[in-house]
């Protein structure tokens, strides 16, 4: 009898919380929501704590390397000396956790630092690509949805540009645009970025097209709101969500890219600089692939995870702002 | 009465059919509405009824130019909309307003009610501050019997009812003369038709609306309507004052839409006779010659398919069918 109260009381304070959980003041945006579903969408929390690890190592590098990470034949007071020679690589050990690479340099600190660069390159050329890509792509939905013969012609030059872009392999692209601006830093992030320009323009074109003929614009022309106010405060923020997952997963690939042209040697010139795509083509190139195999590893298992955690993430931004898998 | 405030002449809406590759080449024309003719008195209600298809939805939007007429005149009060310039064009804007089938896909869902509510007031610098327009919003919320709490929730936080009333709100807020709503229930419960639609019709005792009521349900727009027009691919078949049209169609098609609807009684419902139309709807690409309704009129003849009638007054209704005195006689039995 008492426990079946107990259970009855227990099931009535259950039902009490949910209705106090669903009678709070404010109104919850659609934003809002998806952050909640995110937040309970396992991938989504494997994957943002890959990041937040990956973020905290390149925002706290210098400060974490046990060795200075350009320092030449580190491991010469430990008796610990590279001798390309007679492919002898010191491995991991209790001193150098991931051992000496082709120069006698501390990899661990080699594998610290070098998160930085690659967090940079992919942030920078995404935005590059988000930035140029959402203006072209913005422009071009904007005008083929709301603006009339008139803007179907402009809709029409701005994407045979961006056809003839994605006509191109985008590495490929890569490596010219590079080749012909002369390697640097800033030249592999431009790059990288502009690559990922027509995808986030036809993503958001074709986003914006959608959109233009849903019902709520019609009802915003009927109020008579501006044109340019219904493309901006309608149109676009109902069409951003595919493009926000898309700039997750574009981080991903962009971190591959840029380490891909630092593997064909079109990276950062700078080689005081560590980075993962450099050092993945040294420890394959520059040293003994068969006597040490781990000097390529652990950049690309650092890529590897880094991409992975991108990736993690932005499919669960897909599965959280995806309108057909709302309850 | 005080005069019309719609005018609609000889209106049409023409979509193109087009084919080719690189150049588009029109090939045929859709024709949604072709040749309407009516006009609502101030202050009145006036029901547009069709079957799927029919152009009448078209019809009310080509009426608020959100589908750009091919032909003919809208005259909104005495103003020709179809030749106003577009800035001309969206200041009179607030004089009509619309109300959707699916209240739903009309709000936009990243918009809390307030920002909604508070959008068409901002477009045509209405209520002037911020507190001036929450005083205007509080008052439609009122005045459509939403809560004031509603403001600061979205649209997906509410019911189908509700949401419907959220989209009356919207199109009151301006205070128009025109309201043109467009299957404004079908969406609903059947319980929450009936609020919705007396609703309705107590905001127009009040406010001394205008209303175009396009609706599929024959019983909603008796109820709610003065005049009734019926549609027929692209045309009206037939108009009369709501009881008239209702106790006494005269055209085939609109006798044989009444008797599709079910009579909440079965001995009648068992003995009187129905009229089935037979086939489908013609294509408004390709409508039949002569008299659009003649592929499906029971009493077709051949003046139907060489002539296409003129709407024409017969005892007080309006009607385009050659044979309608004739006619009449007949369906009176049916």
């Amino acid at each position: 009898m008492t426990a079946l109260a107990r259970k009855k009381i227990a099931k009535l304070e259950r039902l009490a919380e949910l209705a106090a959980v669903h009678s709070k003041e404010q109104g919850e945006s659609l934003w809002r929501e998806a952050l909640k579903r995110v937040r309970r969408n396992p991938s989504a929390i494997v994957g943002a704590s890959i990041l937040g690890v990956f973020i905290l190592i390149a925002v706290l590098g210098p400060f974490l390397v046990p060795y200075d990470p350009g320092q030449i034949g580190v491991g010469i007071p430990f008796g610990l000396e590279v001798k390309e020679g007679q492919a002898i690589y010191p491995g991991p050990n209790s001193e150098f956790w991931l051992g000496l690479d082709h120069q006698g340099r501390d990899m661990f600190s080699r594998m610290i630092v070098g998160a930085r660069q690659t967090l940079l390159v992919g942030v920078v050329a995404t935005a590059i690509g988000l930035t140029l890509g959402c203006l072209i792509g913005g422009i071009a939905g904007a005008a083929y949805g709301l603006g009339g013969k008139r803007g179907r012609t402009i809709d029409n030059v701005l994407m045979r540009f961006i056809d003839m872009l994605l006509a191109m392999p985008s590495l490929l692209l890569a490596i010219s645009l590079v080749a012909l601006l002369r390697p640097s830093l800033m030249t592999v992030m431009i790059a990288v970025g502009f690559i990922s320009v027509p995808i986030f323009a036809r993503l958001l074109r074709g986003a914006m097209i959608a959109q233009s003929n849903a019902e709520y614009v019609v009802a915003a022309t009927s109020l008579g709101v501006h044109k340019r106010k219904i493309a901006l405060s309608h149109i676009l923020p109902n069409s951003i969500a595919p493009v926000l997952v898309q700039a997750t997963l574009t981080l991903a690939t962009a971190i591959i890219e840029a380490a891909g042209l630092s593997f064909l040697g079109l990276g950062n010139p700078d080689s005081s600089q560590a980075e993962w795509g450099t050092m993945l083509a040294d420890g394959l190139f520059n040293s003994r692939f068969d006597y040490a195999p781990h000097l390529a590893l652990f950049p690309a298992i650092g890529i590897i995870i880094t991409a992975l955690g991108f990736t993690l993430l932005g499919e669960a931004m897909r599965e959280a702002l995806d309108p057909k898998l709302r309850k | 009465m005080t005069g019309k405030l719609v005018e609609i002449d000889d209106l049409k809406v023409h979509f193109p059919i087009t084919k080719g590759i690189i150049f588009d080449k029109v090939i045929g024309h859709v024709k949604a509405v072709d040749g309407v003719s009516l006009s609502i008195g101030q202050g009145q209600t006036y029901g547009l009824v069709g079957e799927s298809g029919c152009g009448k939805s078209t019809l009310g939007r080509a009426l608020l130019q959100l589908t750009k007429p091919t032909a003919g005149s809208v005259k909104l009060g005495g103003v020709d909309l179809t030749t106003l310039p577009p800035e001309k064009l969206r200041a009179q804007r607030k004089r009509m307003q619309m109300i959707f089938q699916d209240p739903m896909s009309s709000l936009d869902p990243r918009q809390n009610i307030e920002s909604i509510l508070s959008e068409g007031l901002l477009a045509h610098g209405i209520g002037g501050n911020r507190d001036g327009r929450r005083a205007l919003i509080s008052r439609t919320l009122d005045a459509v019997g939403l809560p004031q709490w509603a403001l600061s929730r979205y649209p997906h936080e509410f019911s189908g009812g509700q949401r419907q009333r959220i989209g009356i709100a919207r199109a009151l807020v301006l205070s128009p003369e025109l309201i043109v709503a467009d299957e404004p229930v079908s969406a609903l419960d059947v319980s929450i038709q009936a609020q919705v639609i007396n609703l309705l019709d107590e905001l127009q005792n009040e406010l001394g609306l205008t209303y175009l009521v396009i609706a599929h349900d024959l019983a909603v727009v008796r109820h709610i309507s003065d005049t009734v027009g019926v549609m027929y691919l692209g045309a009206l078949v037939e108009e009369a004052s709501s009881n008239d049209l209702y106790r006494r169609p005269l055209h085939p098609y609109t006798k044989a839409l009444m008797s599709a609807v079910p009579v909440p009684d079965p001995l009648v419902e068992e003995r009187r006779e129905r009229i089935l139309l037979k086939g489908d709807l013609p294509s408004p690409a390709n409508p039949p010659s002569g008299c659009r309704f003649r592929t499906r009129c029971p009493w077709a003849k051949e003046r139907c398919a060489q002539e296409r009638p003129e709407l024409r007054e017969v005892d007080g209704h309006k009607v385009a069918c050659h044979y309608a005195e004739e006619l009449s006689g007949l369906l009176a039995a049916v």
